[in-house]
Parts: structure tokens; C-alpha cells; sequence
């Protein structure tokens, strides 16, 4: 399987994405943000990081660059295209999934573990994944997912809601969220389910003695699933 | 020509910078304020010459790029 990784300046988890990818069998190649031709791939990844500084909103320089156009065009065939965090954060600018990621509510950078109850699997991202929660790690300041009343209708009736934050349990409440999120989303998809945008970082986890092995639970299976 | 773009957040749509800045303001002892919505503002210094060519052109990179219509309504200021 073929993985691409795009690097925009001020990405700073692209590397980590690489080392994941590649541990669980993907062929992993880096492209840089100025590039107009996208590798031949299964899977393309938007990593985390802080692409453009921030400037104006979070993603919104990298969702006009170069690259972005033929990542958008796979995406619309069909392709699969995951972002995570600052990639969730471009993803939403370039609307390739619905709604926004706005400062979390705390005001606060938020930097630890959280569990996410995967919501549906229905999808090549989450199918046969046996568990019904994840651990991952969140970083950031602005993961305050936010969409319109008519947009969280839609993706509610589409099942487009990937993860929601939750307790160990799977129970999803308030006091589990930790950013002020819309319904303790942590992850949406487009209608079609090829697009993922995710706040955690499954990159993060792919390792016992480093922190877990969540995220290689979820690369495993993402892997098997594209087999 | 110079035109000015103020970006505001929608009504419904949290600003919790803009609340931190009406608690340090209550502090501060000017605790008649209501609420405070903090926005953005741009000078785009443009080569076009014609009022409403410029002002169209401002409108098509509020609408592409300075402001996300999900959260946020943009004003388009008359150049003087």
C-alpha cells in the first residue's frame, strides 16, 4: 500500500506520520506543499502541525497551496485522504469535511491523552477495529469542532461523526470533552466516508514503551482494510 | 486604492477571547459593558482603480480566503 504525507511549512508531525505509516507496511512518501502532482497513492495524509504559523485561521494558507488541488481532486474521486489536527484543521478550510475548528473553549493548549468511542464503522478507517474505544494524544489550542444547525442535522443523518470524546468507558459527556466541541466530536468524515479529519493523533500511539498502542491498532487495521 | 475589510464572528458563534477580554475590562473597573466580540481588520491596498471593480474583487477574497463563511460575516468598508 502507498501512503503520501504532505509537508507545508510549520508542519511539524509529517515525520512522526511517516514513521507510523511505514512501521505498519504502508510505502510512504513525502511531498512537499508546492508540488502540483500528487504521488500515486492509497492513502494521503495532512499531518499536525503549524502550517503557516496559524496565520488568519488555522489552515486556511494550506488549503490554497499547490498541492492541496490534487489532493482535493483525489479526494473527490474517491480517494482516501486523512488529516490530523492541523491537517482536520485544513481539511475543514478546503470543505472537503463540514464545519470548523475554533479555539478551544478553555483557552487553553491542550496537550494529553483522551479516549475517543469510535461512532461508526461503516468505513475503511474504523472497519474491524475490535474496540469500541481508543486511547489517543490531543495537542492543540484550537479543536473546538463547530458547525451550523442544518450542517450537524446533515451529518448526524449521514453518520458522518467519526469519534466522539468519552471516558475509558465509552461514555460520552460533557465533563469528558476537553475542548468545547460540538457533541464531543473529535473526528468527522465527508458524506462518502473517504475523508477523515481527526483532532488525535493515532501517530502518537504506536508505541508501548513510548505511550500506547492504540494508534497501532488503528494502522494496523487502516492497512488491512486498504489491502 | 485602499480598501478596508472588518471580519466579525457570527452571532451564535462562541468567542471566548473576546469574553476573557470583557472579564479583564470588568476588572479593570469598566463593568458597564455588555459584551465584547473581538474580529479581524484588513487594508488591501489594490492596484484597481475603479471603486467597484475593487471592492467586487475584495468580496471574491472575503469570500475564498479572509473570511470562513461557516463562522464569520465580513464588512467592506467604502474607500474614502
Amino acid at each position: 500500500m502507498k501512503s503520501s504525507v504532505i509537508t507545508f511549512p510549520g508542519s511539524n508531525c509529517d515525520r512522526d506520520m511517516d514513521v507510523a505509516l511505514k512501521k505498519f507496511g504502508f510505502k510512504n512518501k513525502m511531498v512537499w506543499h508546492a508540488d502540483a502532482e500528487l504521488p500515486k497513492s492509497d492513502l494521503v495524509v495532512l499531518p499536525g502541525g503549524f502550517s503557516y504559523g496559524d496565520y488568519l485561521r488555522c489552515g486556511s494558507m494550506a488549503s490554497k497551496s499547490k498541492i492541496m488541488q490534487s489532493v482535493i481532486n483525489f479526494a473527490n474521486s474517491g480517494g482516501m485522504v486523512m488529516g490530523i489536527c492541523n491537517g482536520f484543521q485544513i481539511l475543514v478550510e478546503t470543505g472537503l469535511v463540514p464545519g470548523v475548528l475554533l479555539r478551544n473553549k478553555y483557552l487553553e493548549f491542550i496537550c494529553k491523552n483522551v479516549f475517543v468511542k469510535i461512532n461508526d464503522k461503516k468505513n475503511k478507517y474504523f472497519k474491524n477495529v475490535d474496540n469500541e474505544v481508543l486511547e489517543f494524544h490531543i495537542a492543540h489550542n484550537e479543536g473546538n469542532y463547530f458547525c451550523t444547525n442544518d450542517q450537524l442535522k446533515e451529518i448526524e443523518d449521514n453518520n458522518q461523526i467519526a469519534i466522539n470524546y468519552c471516558d475509558e468507558n465509552g461514555k460520552i459527556e460533557d465533563q469528558f470533552n476537553p475542548n468545547g466541541s460540538t457533541k464531543n466530536i473529535a473526528g468527522i468524515f465527508n458524506k462518502e466516508k473517504n475523508v477523515l479529519g481527526m483532532m488525535p493523533h493515532p501517530e502518537r500511539m504506536i508505541d508501548a514503551s513510548l505511550s500506547g498502542e492504540d494508534g497501532s491498532l488503528f494502522f494496523k487495521n487502516l492497512i488491512n482494510n486498504l489491502k | 486604492m485602499k480598501i478596508s475589510v472588518i471580519i466579525t464572528l457570527k452571532k451564535d458563534v462562541l468567542d471566548p477571547q473576546g469574553k476573557v477580554i470583557h472579564q479583564t475590562l470588568d476588572g479593570m473597573g469598566f463593568d458597564d459593558v455588555y459584551e465584547v466580540r473581538q474580529g479581524k481588520y484588513f487594508e488591501i491596498d489594490t492596484k484597481e482603480t475603479d471603486n467597484n471593480k475593487a471592492k467586487a474583487k475584495v468580496e471574491e477574497m472575503c469570500k475564498k480566503l479572509l473570511a470562513n463563511l461557516v463562522i464569520e460575516n465580513y464588512k467592506i468598508i467604502d474607500p474614502k
